[in-house]
């Protein structure tokens, strides 16, 4: 237990150097949009390509389980629509990226450890905690949200497809789609998306900025980041959920 | 000049540094010699502020670093070059990017006062021309010079460097030894380096400290080093058949 203290209290002493204003404006934006880069458009690829057959699978899994005659055949856009929207695109995506980009945050900044490259940024007097670790942190909670809702138009894509496969004509999937559409829906992943995307960048960046000894010990931190901020991620979700759709 | 003054430190139960005292001078490339876990590199480490000491102090040009001010702080870390075991080059950045680094951070030079720094400082250290590699590019000996290049950038006071030989050949390491030693001479700084390599003892060995077991056992230059009675320091420097036989 005082093992978990002890790291809340160096995640907030860090979280304090981290939240800092930069020493220089023009190197702070170039590493902004190089992590911009590397968090955000590096992370397409694998948010297009889950979303499709995610949205597919769960198009074509409502249909198989509501072949009543009684239901209406729109519902199953209307169910794919909701579980894209609520929780796949942001918590399911969010899981992905904390394996994605958490670890790659962590094995970048452990490595820059134990190679004496963050010291040497130290010795030259820079903040290497906001130099490094704010530009990632900023990155991320402007890419996520642009990705999740990458993730929800291409689900509805796959969707639809899926929809298609499962003798669901479009008109009824697109009726589905927006019968009832509750905007705040959208906001409510995206406050999600913007809470999980500090908690992925912060936390993974904690562990790979504390890492201490090798290789093997960057591996560590890597998975620890990736483990500790899915489980931040799952009940930070099940607290969101119930502050906002309760 | 860099003094340090009945230092301590201590990791848990290990006492690593007791009551160490000790003269950096100037123009001078200074050593810290002894065998491994006997405290230099932890010595090295609380010069540059990324350990604290226990009690003592270091004083820099005679001003007590502790009574320092965060800004004469910062001040203080820009007059200092840090030339790391491993080079500690960043590894997305190409040599040119890396010398420029501390420019770019510090200083409002223009682009071409930028450029024209990092040239002269990569011909100093004999690699014109190799501005656009990436340090995934150069061997062991170019990392360690540009690595030098980048800590002489912002014109430092005091050099410090960590074992700046290890895992060299010794045809580059007698290279780099030649290379601190001429800009202690030519920018008039102080040089500490951390060193169990007896090449470098001999070579450049201006003023020497042994530490054992946390503690200063000797103090001298390379030429006093050779004729030493000190039995612990001969059992250190002269430790392989060649150089018993030599100073037999």
């Amino acid at each position: 237990m005082s093992k978990i203290f002890r790291h809340i209290g160096n995640y907030l002493i860090m979280m304090f150097r981290v939240i800092n204003k930069p020493n220089k404006w023009i190197v702070f934006k170039k590493q902004l949009i190089l992590e911009l880069e590397k968090v955000g458009l590096n992370s397409i690829g694998i948010v297009f390509i889950i979303s499709f057959f995610v949205g597919g699978v769960v198009s074509i899994q409502t249909a198989y389980n509501l072949e009543s005659p009684l239901l209406p055949m729109y519902i199953i856009g209307l169910a794919s629509r909701d579980s894209l929207i609520l929780e796949f695109s942001p918590t399911m995506i969010s899981l992905i990226l904390a394996g994605k980009v958490g670890s790659s945050i962590a094995s970048e900044l452990g490595t820059m450890r134990v190679t004496e490259q963050i010291d040497a940024l130290e010795i030259m007097g820079v903040n290497s905690a906001s130099f490094l670790i704010l530009p990632k942190l900023i990155a991320c909670i402007l890419f996520f949200p642009i990705l999740v809702i990458m993730s929800m138009s291409i689900g509805m894509i796959g969707a639809w497809i899926g929809g298609l496969s499962a003798d669901i004509s479009t008109s009824e999937f697109l009726y589905g789609l927006k019968y009832e559409f509750n905007p705040f829906y959208i906001t409510y992943a995206l406050i999600k998306t913007i809470f999980f995307a500090f908690v992925i960048s912060s936390v993974s960046a904690y562990f790979g900025y504390n890492t201490k000894g090798g290789a093997i010990n960057v591996g560590k931190a890597s998975t620890k980041a990736v483990v500790v901020s899915s489980i931040i991620i799952l009940i930070l979700n099940y607290i969101l959920t119930d502050l906002l759709l309760s | 000049m860099i003094e340090i003054r009945k230092i301590n430190k201590s990791f848990n139960e290990n006492h690593i540094l007791k009551d160490v005292t000790f003269t950096f001078e100037k123009s001078k490339t200074n050593l810290i010699i002894g065998e491994s876990g006997s405290g230099k590199t932890t010595l090295l480490k609380i010069l540059i502020g990324l350990y604290k000491h226990d009690s003592g102090s270091v004083l820099f040009n005679q001003q007590k670093v502790n009574l320092m001010s965060k800004k004469q702080k910062r001040h203080l870390r820009q007059d200092i070059g840090m030339l790391f075991q491993g080079g500690a080059l960043y590894d997305y950045m190409s040599v040119e990017e890396n010398i420029m680094f501390p420019l770019t951070m510090f200083t409002n030079k223009s682009k071409k006062e930028k450029l024209n720094r990092v040239n002269f400082c990569l011909e100093r250290v004999n690699l014109s021309n190799k501005n656009n590699l990436m340090p995934s590019e150069l061997s062991g000996g170019m990392i360690k010079r540009v690595a030098i290049a980048r800590a002489i950038s912002m014109g430092p006071k005091y050099l410090l460097c960590d074992e700046p030989n290890s895992g060299l050949d010794p045809k580059t390491a007698i290279l780099i030894d030649d290379l601190i030693k001429e800009i202690t001479l030519e920018y008039n700084i102080t040089t500490v380096v951390n060193t169990h390599d007896m090449n470098s003892v001999m070579q450049i060995g201006d003023n020497i400290a042994f530490i054992n077991k946390g503690e200063i056992w000797w103090k001298g230059n390379n030429e006093e080093l050779i004729i030493s009675k000190n039995k612990e320091l001969n059992n250190f420097v002269f430790a392989s058949k060649l150089f018993k036989r030599l100073k037999q």
